[in-house]
């Protein structure tokens, strides 16, 4: 009989990126995957920026003057808004994993998402 | 006049050998009758091969728990009508996360071992059980009396949950839940079974345990709770006081 099927195993990470019919938790847990791996991928791209400076003030200038390219700019926005959701929703979690709201788990996080939409909307506004 | 909706019930099929499909049978419901209702009629006069697990029909046995429409619920307490609507379709499937043994039916084995494994009780002393609003203050000798524990062990949990998805060797929110109930400091050798790579810790504050659960076990409050409980734990042996 085959009953291998439908059992747990690491390949099926993608279902942590895919909430619907789930509750504000899996959804909370979906966006700080998001935003960690946005983080990593930025942390990864802010090394190579870096590395250009050992090739010298002119790679490193040339750099510079690409950030003044809208998509590049709308990649920092992503950037400081991933790392505002990122780090509220993580202390949403460090306060119930100690037993801090743990039964006000969801207003906890409507709260401080809130405060992330404010967040990101007064820098969005000093941005652009 | 008993309202009726035209439902097409979407069962999921998959025996030995086959690959997994899904089998569709149009049907006429009260909208008030349950989910397992449903996939009883049409086990009843359509298809006598469809193999499901049910036992009570009161969310008493745990027997009954499938995806409907994609979430976990416990089918004998479900409404047809707080799943789907008139003309709609209402998928069931397998609980995720269990061996799929026959169609809607998983092997839940593994699952009782690890029940097994942290001592969980099916009855408690009613002083420790969790009773909201008790009627009064419970007295030392009200010990005698037993109270069947909250969990009926479903596994609604297991397969809400998406760490577990990704390792058996989890412990899961049932098993953790079940380790809080009994208490590291009446049972000090559970202390090595959940604080370790696969317990306590694993959990990632998803809280979809405490969501799909039928039966207000609150497995979320109790992972935190006993992780209060490993920490203390933890902090009486350093100091040489466990």
């Amino acid at each position: 009989m085959d009953i291998t099927r439908n059992q747990p195993s690491a390949g099926r990470f993608w279902s942590w990126f895919i909430p619907i019919r789930r509750d504000i938790g899996s959804w909370a847990f979906a966006l700080n995957r998001v935003t960690a791996l946005g983080l990593t991928f930025y942390l990864f791209l802010h090394l190579v920026i870096l590395g250009k400076l050992a090739q010298g003030p002119g790679a490193y200038d040339e750099f510079l003057v690409l950030t003044e390219n809208p998509l590049i700019k709308l990649g920092e926005w992503a950037v400081a808004a991933a790392a505002v959701l990122h780090g509220l929703n993580g202390i949403r979690i460090i306060l119930t994993s100690f037993g801090v709201g743990v039964t006000r788990q969801k207003q906890l996080f409507y709260g401080f998402m809130a405060i992330a939409i404010v967040v990101i909307l007064f820098f969005t506004a000093r941005m652009y | 006049m008993t309202e009726t909706w035209n439902i097409t019930l979407r069962v999921y099929r998959q025996k030995d050998g086959e690959a997994p499909h899904f089998d569709n049978f149009g049907m006429e419901v009260n909208p008030d009758e349950y989910v397992l209702d449903a996939v009883e009629r049409v086990w009843a006069f359509h298809d006598r091969s469809i193999c499901f697990r049910h036992a009570c029909h009161h969310s008493t046995c745990g027997a009954c728990g499938m995806r409907v429409n994609g979430a976990e619920k416990l089918t004998c307490i479900t409404l047809i009508r707080d799943v789907t609507h008139n003309g709609a379709t209402l998928k069931v499937e397998p609980l995720r996360n269990f061996p799929v043994v026959s169609d809607l039916a998983v092997d839940m084995g593994h699952f009782y071992r690890k029940m097994e494994r942290v001592g969980a009780r099916s009855v408690l002393p009613v002083p420790e059980a969790e009773i909201e609003n008790p009627s009064r203050e419970w007295k030392p000798e009200d010990a005698q009396y037993l109270r069947l524990s909250d969990c009926i062990e479903c596994g609604l949990c297991i397969s809400a949950c998406p760490v577990m998805a990704t390792t058996a060797e989890y412990l899961g929110p049932a098993p953790l839940a079940a380790a809080q109930d009994n208490g590291i400091r009446r049972k000090p050798a559970l202390l090595s079974i959940v604080d370790c790579e696969d317990g306590v810790w694993r959990c990632h504050s998803v809280f979809e345990c405490t969501t799909v659960c039928p039966s207000f076990v609150d497995p979320a409050r109790r992972i935190m709770d006993l992780r209060k409980q490993v920490v203390g734990a933890r902090f009486r042996k350093l100091f040489g006081k466990a």
